[in-house]
């Protein structure tokens, strides 16, 4: 069964002037399907206003769909008795690191969800240690997370969400706000977490470096999804990416230009090693 | 000569449990048009070196002079400096406060003591030289979109007509899209007009595409100052201070290594194909 | 600048002070604030000042830090002492310098009256440099359930007091970068009269607000996203429990008021040393 799963998803709001009168309806997600797979690693991309923040809110249940359906774990998001299952099985990290930490002390803000599903003080105890531990951020635990850097609160974050023990965490752009390191920090700690804790992945971003391990891509414009599929066969229409606003990595970048004067080199190259591989091959032919 | 820094020395708190000397006997010199390009990681003390510029921080020691003038000399006018050391901080959107974009635009040259009509005239070419649109004059910023938001405040600062304009990560959170456009618009405003710009980045694809001169910042000292491609050379050292030259910098190393005859110094994807296609026809 | 207000004046260390149940200080504290103002005599502030000064010593909190505290009240103290010494008349004529005249009474009131304000003040920033604001809230917020009955929102009460805590020191931050983008665009805040200062203030206050704003609905959002959704049913990671040593403080504290109500009662208000 999938664990995140949307089918002809729509989201619509209603548009106000400026005394507030409703003047017509916006809409944010057009139409979206959607099938992440237990344990998949999944990335949204999509220019600031594409409507992938809005999905993202949707797995979580912070926003419900205006049509179409949205299941997470099988639960339906507008079910209201579901409601906080739903939220317990996909667990969610936003993009500004100060806004979401609500303790003062960082054991207590990750202590924060458990208290919230009624976990008894014992496990919350264990729970917590465990979390910080699986982000690297164990002996940060009695500091104020206002003395942490960027990615450091994003850690902390991130593990105020796994402390809950979700299935599923949904990342809305957890990197946008992180200097490089701090990105560096993030990515790698989710990456660990998949490894470790086998807990399904969606990514919302738009630094294309984050997605090349992705098991699969969706690139959203305008509240639909335009373009799907494998990081390799996403980065191999590099043109098409940049009309919808999008980067490629460098390394992609740099063999579709080599491609242009005339070498013949594959396409969908993500990584250096790959480009420097295939210009050797040429070289030596 | 627009601005020239001395044994600059800045420490934060003296005396306390935080006290933090941010910046070492500084000595730079930044003339008149330059495109400089400052990096550093988080805490490197790039922040606090721009904030000198336009003595919104006062040095705990050491000497600063813009054209001649040592800024900390008696009698010197320091909101004149800011007309003319325009500084736009990161996030700059974040101190949008009028009703409409155009008199936000206005703040700048109002505080200069400007007649309403020069005031106009200055956020008017401000605005232009932004690309902001002009159907958006009379919007309230809050009702803009990201990269709009950010025009609009960098406009802002442009209104008072700077010589030197400061950038603090002009591209943070915003898209790939917005983020291009934000920094050619950046490079058009340096090429149409005669003023010095200052960009402080965290990505060193952006520095090594835009400016001609890098300086590296590491725990409140210079540690490199030189062309991008002088500096990205020093990669490996880069690399012990948690930065890193651009990727197609490493790819060029590599290709050399593996028996590629290549210089290893392009910076931007366009001198890195141009090289390889070389390699290849000789 | 601005960033240098610090709000809780927490002092770490470790003492049994500092690991007491925050329901036992904020008690405790009251007690003896009680205790000032419940007797008047020479040995009534002896015993005082000898319990204040034992409970400093226990804290491991150095003195000057608590002494520090005081600053803020010297120019209130001065003047409570000035108006007492001059204004009570009563008991012998002390000193009688032109118009001026100093009664016994006056100058006993006037010295009572500085030690009360000085006590209160020494014993409740003890609570703030021995509590953390954190734990300060969740023994508010104990102490306060009974008054849930009442339909009181307590527990919100304090989840908003704590919050506010997390974000002082955030806001304080950015009203500093705020100030400094308004004053890189040649904005004035220091001259003028009041009226142009206030008006001066419009560009940093509107910036501030919009974002509190964007701050707190971003929070509410993050808070729901963790399955938030008020006290019911919440568990705590750190429920406060009264131990021995918190019994004991109880104790030892009404020992102390006993002592204090009988002084009170029985040692006449007149014993004095001239």
């Amino acid at each position: 069964m999938e664990m995140v799963q949307a089918k002809e998803l729509i989201y619509e709001y209603e548009k106000r002037d400026e005394e507030g009168n409703v003047i017509g309806m916006s809409r944010a997600i057009d139409g979206v399907d959607l099938d992440v797979l237990p344990g998949q690693f999944v990335a949204i991309l999509g220019h600031n206003g594409s409507g992938k923040s809005t999905l993202a809110k949707q797995i979580n249940a912070i926003l419900v769909p205006s049509g179409g359906t949205m299941w997470v774990d099988g639960r339906d998001t507008r079910d209201p008795d579901e409601l906080w299952n739903v939220r317990q099985s996909a667990g969610m990290v936003f993009q500004n690191p100060d806004n979401q930490i609500i303790g003062t002390v960082v054991e207590e803000d990750v202590g924060f969800g458990p208290e919230n599903l009624g976990v008894p003080t014992d496990e919350i105890w264990t729970r917590v240690e465990e979390s910080l531990k699986a982000v690297g951020m164990i002996e940060y635990r009695s500091h104020s997370p206002n003395k942490l850097s960027g990615g450091q609160k994003q850690r902390v974050a991130i593990a105020g969400v796994i402390a809950m023990e979700p299935k599923c965490i949904v990342l809305d752009e957890p990197t946008a706000m992180l200097d490089p390191n701090g990105r560096k920090d993030v990515i790698r700690t989710v990456q660990e977490l998949r490894k470790k804790k086998q807990v399904t992945v969606i990514l919302i971003t738009h630094y294309m470096e984050e997605v090349i391990d992705a098991d699969r891509v969706y690139v959203m414009d305008h509240g639909r999804v335009v373009m799907d599929g494998t990081p390799r066969e996403i980065f191999s229409r590099v043109e098409e990416l940049k009309q919808y606003g999008m980067d490629v990595p460098q390394a992609t970048m740099l063999a579709e230009e080599l491609r242009k004067r005339g070498l013949d080199l594959p396409r969908g190259i993500l990584h250096s090693e790959e480009l420097v591989e295939h210009i050797m091959a040429l070289k030596k032919r | 000569m627009a601005i020239r820094l001395e044994k600059i020395n800045y420490i934060y708190s003296p005396g306390t449990a935080y006290e933090k000397h941010a910046l070492k006997d500084i000595d730079l010199e930044i003339p008149d048009g330059q495109f400089l390009g400052i990096i550093g990681h988080t805490g490197s003390g790039k922040s606090t070196l721009i904030q000198h510029l336009n003595g919104l921080i006062k040095a705990t020691s050491g000497k600063l002079y813009y054209n001649g003038e040592n800024i900390y000399d008696e009698g010197f006018n320091l909101t004149a400096l800011r007309s003319q050391v325009g500084l736009v901080f990161q996030y700059p959107e974040y101190q949008l406060f009028e009703a409409d974009v155009f008199t936000d635009v206005c703040f700048g040259p109002k505080n200069l003591g400007l007649s309403k009509e020069e005031c106009e005239i200055r956020a008017k070419e401000a605005l232009e030289l932004v690309g902001f649109p002009e159907k958006y004059y009379h919007q309230s910023p809050f009702e803009l979109s990201g990269g709009q938001k950010r025009r609009a405040a960098i406009a802002g600062v442009l209104a008072m007509r700077p010589k030197v304009l400061v950038l603090d990560e002009p591209t943070a959170g915003l898209d790939p899209k917005g983020r291009d456009e934000i920094l050619e618009q950046i490079r058009h405003l340096h090429e149409q007009t005669d003023m010095a710009v200052v960009l402080v980045s965290h990505s060193m694809e952006d520095i090594a595409k835009y400016v001609e001169r890098i300086i590296v910042m590491n725990r409140g000292e210079k540690m490199l100052d030189g062309t991008p491609k002088e500096v990205f050379s020093h990669y490996r050292e880069l690399e012990q201070v948690g930065l890193a030259a651009p990727q197609v910098t490493y790819i060029m190393h590599d290709l050399k290594e593996c028996g590629l005859p290549v210089r290893t110094d392009a910076t931007t994807i366009e001198e890195a194909a141009e090289e390889i296609m070389r390699s290849f026809h000789d | 600048m601005i960033r240098d207000i610090t709000i809780g004046q927490y002092y770490p260390a470790d003492s049994v002070i500092h690991r007491l149940d925050p329901r036992v200080k904020i008690v405790c504290t009251l007690l003896f604030l009680i205790s000032l103002f419940v007797q008047n005599s020479l040995l009534g502030y002896a015993i005082a000042t000898v319990f204040l000064f034992w409970v400093i010593h226990a804290s491991k909190v150095p003195l000057k830090f608590i002494l520090r505290g005081l600053k803020a009240i010297v120019i209130i103290l001065m003047f409570t002492v000035v108006m007492n010494l001059f204004l009570t008349t009563g008991g012998k004529e002390l000193v009688h310098i032109g118009f001026l005249h100093i009664y016994e009474k006056g100058l006993r009131t006037s010295v009572f009256m500085a030690v009360r304000l000085i006590y209160l003040i020494m014993g409740s920033s003890l609570m703030t440099f021995t509590t953390t604001p954190n734990a300060l809230t969740d023994g508010i917020e104990k102490l306060l359930h009974p008054l849930n009955k009442l339909h009181v929102p307590v527990h919100e009460v304090a989840m908003m007091m704590s919050i506010a805590l997390r974000f002082i020191p955030i806001l304080l931050e950015e009203t500093d970068k705020i100030m400094k983008a308004q004053i890189a665009r040649g904005a004035d805040l220091e001259s003028g009269n009041i009226i142009q200062r206030t008006k001066a203030m419009v560009p940093i206050l509107v910036p501030l607000f919009v974002s509190a704003f964007r701050r707190a609905n971003d929070l509410a959002m993050a808070m729901e996203a963790r399955c938030y959704n008020g006290g019911e049913g919440r568990t705590k990671m750190k429920p406060l429990v009264y131990r021995k040593r918190d019994r004991a403080a109880y104790g030892i504290t009404i020992l102390y008021m006993v002592v204090i109500v009988l002084v009170g009662r029985f040692v006449p208000f007149q014993i004095w040393i001239f």
